[in-house]
């Protein structure tokens, strides 16, 4: 059985999963342009500049469009088939990767919130309907 | 600037057979088919093997030939490659670099590695986001929820190609598939079947380019024109696009008509790069043959076969012929202007090629006509 594939922390998006075992969705906020995003790169994708900070999410966000697995790609996940991806965009702009959790039926720009969940230790940013 | 010639290997399970090698065969059959000796070539476009990065792999190419190419190299756009090859290709020899240039490709995911499709999950692997496929089902599930686009719309797309497929001797899948066979296919990644998704295929491919002149007089028997091509590329990661639905194919389509001064309407047969059904519904939108989100009516009731309205993927794509990513499509095309498919388009005298890579990623379009 392959292990649980736990992200990554680099120096660039530590800052990210800080937050979120802290219960806080942190994303990035161009200091020159306003401009926000996810995820964490070392400069703003719209003015290029390299001054930027951590802001945290309100949780609010919409189910941009999803997808289920009936098959797994990886052993961590064939318990778990058929599940969820989800591509959520959060209220201030940013979008990312997530699940969607609980029974609601989904729907193209259903409004969802922020439901921090745990799995081996790590904090991960899944929703549920809003 | 024409296509003088096309060249395969057969398709399918190749073992033991590495990719210079089926380049190789590819190019010679290329050159057979132009009718020209190979000393002439002096431009040598190779689309680097998906199946495994190497570096300077152009050139790897060029010594098994014992050619010295004035202009060559890799390049990599994924399965967009060989049309942006092909345009490549054209400007060089406009502008001098070369003046006969071969365009190839080999892949040998089926018998050879296939860990470069394996796409690393990130960050994102935590939350089970693994592979290609999902990407493509992502864009699928925003196309129907805004779109209203069915199941047995994209089905079409899969049942036309593997109607055409099972004509073509050269196809690896020659099996016809029904609309109620396709809504029985295993989902996938939902809301994509098994049926939506393109073989896995060991293959080579080349095209031989040059100008009109050249091709008067080194004897071409049957040089097919280059009207027109273009390119257009969006983000890497599909939720970073700010629109799903409209891909890159909509800019491209735009270059490559205006380059020809022709339109849709002028279009009498399309080689729609068809990786997963959906990109093919969505390329038919973005190059116009109908709305933005009418893609699922405009491919009902066998419209795009043989006998309708636009015949798409006359020797059954990438869902049929061979998975190979992209040079089938091209060749195909340069049968249906020299009037030679095994599914002919009767009189047909344009036919617009797409090639995609990636997630709907990259693309390049070339219309040939006669």
């Amino acid at each position: 059985m392959e292990a649980f594939p736990a992200p990554e922390r680099t120096g660039l998006n530590s800052a990210y999963w800080d937050g979120l075992a802290e219960g806080r969705l942190m994303f990035q906020r161009c200091l020159a342009c306003g401009h926000a995003w996810l995820p964490a790169r070392a400069e703003c994708p719209e003015c290029l500049r390299a001054e930027w900070g951590w802001e945290e999410a309100s949780g609010q966000g919409r189910l941009v469009s999803w997808v289920v697995y009936h098959v797994a790609f990886h052993d961590w996940f064939k318990a778990r088939v058929p599940y969820n991806v989800a591509t959520v965009e959060l209220a201030e702009g940013p979008r990312l990767l997530s699940n969607i959790v609980g029974d609601a039926a989904l729907r193209i720009d259903m409004p969802v919130v922020l439901a921090i969940e745990r799995e081996e230790g790590v904090a991960l940013a899944r929703f549920r309907a809003g | 600037m024409v296509i003088a010639g096309i060249g395969h290997t057969a398709f399918g399970r190749l073992p033991g057979r590495d990719t210079v090698s089926m380049n190789v065969e590819a190019c010679r059959k290329a050159l057979e088919d132009a009718g020209i000796e190979k000393g002439v070539v002096d431009g040598l476009f190779v689309k680097v093997p998906t199946s495994r990065f190497e570096s300077m792999y152009g050139q790897k190419v060029a010594e098994a030939m014992r050619l010295q190419p004035r202009v060559g190299g890799v390049w990599d756009q994924g399965g967009a490659t060989n049309c942006s090859t092909i345009g490549f290709a054209c400007m060089s020899i406009a502008a001098g670099l070369c003046d006969v240039a071969i365009v190839a490709l080999a892949d040998n995911p089926k018998t050879g590695t296939r860990a470069a499709y394996e796409r690393a999950g990130g960050d994102d692997a935590a939350y089970g986001w693994f592979g290609v496929h999902a990407g493509y089902a992502m864009i699928a599930q925003r196309h129907m929820g805004e779109f209203g686009t069915q199941a047995e719309q994209l089905g079409a797309i899969a049942v036309a190609a593997r109607t055409h497929g099972a004509n073509n001797p050269h196809a690896a899948l020659r099996l016809p598939l029904t609309i109620d066979k396709y809504m029985e296919s295993p989902w996938i990644v939902e809301p994509l079947r098994r049926d939506d998704i393109c073989l896995v295929s060991d293959g080579a491919a080349a095209v031989v380019i040059m100008s009109e002149a050249r091709a008067r007089e080194l004897k071409v028997a049957a040089p097919v024109p280059i009207l027109g091509f273009g390119q257009g590329h969006t983000s890497w990661d599909v939720p970073q696009r700010p629109v799903m639905t409209t891909t890159a194919a909509k800019v491209s389509a735009q270059t490559a008509y205006r380059m020809a001064g022709i339109g849709p309407a002028d279009i009498d047969v399309a080689q729609i790069y068809d990786c997963y059904t959906i990109a093919a519904l969505m390329t038919l939108e973005d190059y116009g043959f109908c709305k933005k989100g009418d893609g699922g009516k405009f491919v009902e009731g066998g419209n795009i076969q043989l006998g309708g309205r636009l015949p798409i993927n006359t020797s059954g794509g990438l869902l049929s012929e061979t998975g190979m990513p992209g040079l089938q499509m091209v060749m195909e095309g340069v049968r249906q202007m020299r009037g030679t498919s095994h599914n002919q388009v009767k009189g047909a005298k344009k036919c617009i090629v797409s090639n995609q890579g990636g997630v709907m990623t990259t693309h390049s379009t070339l219309i040939l006509g006669v």
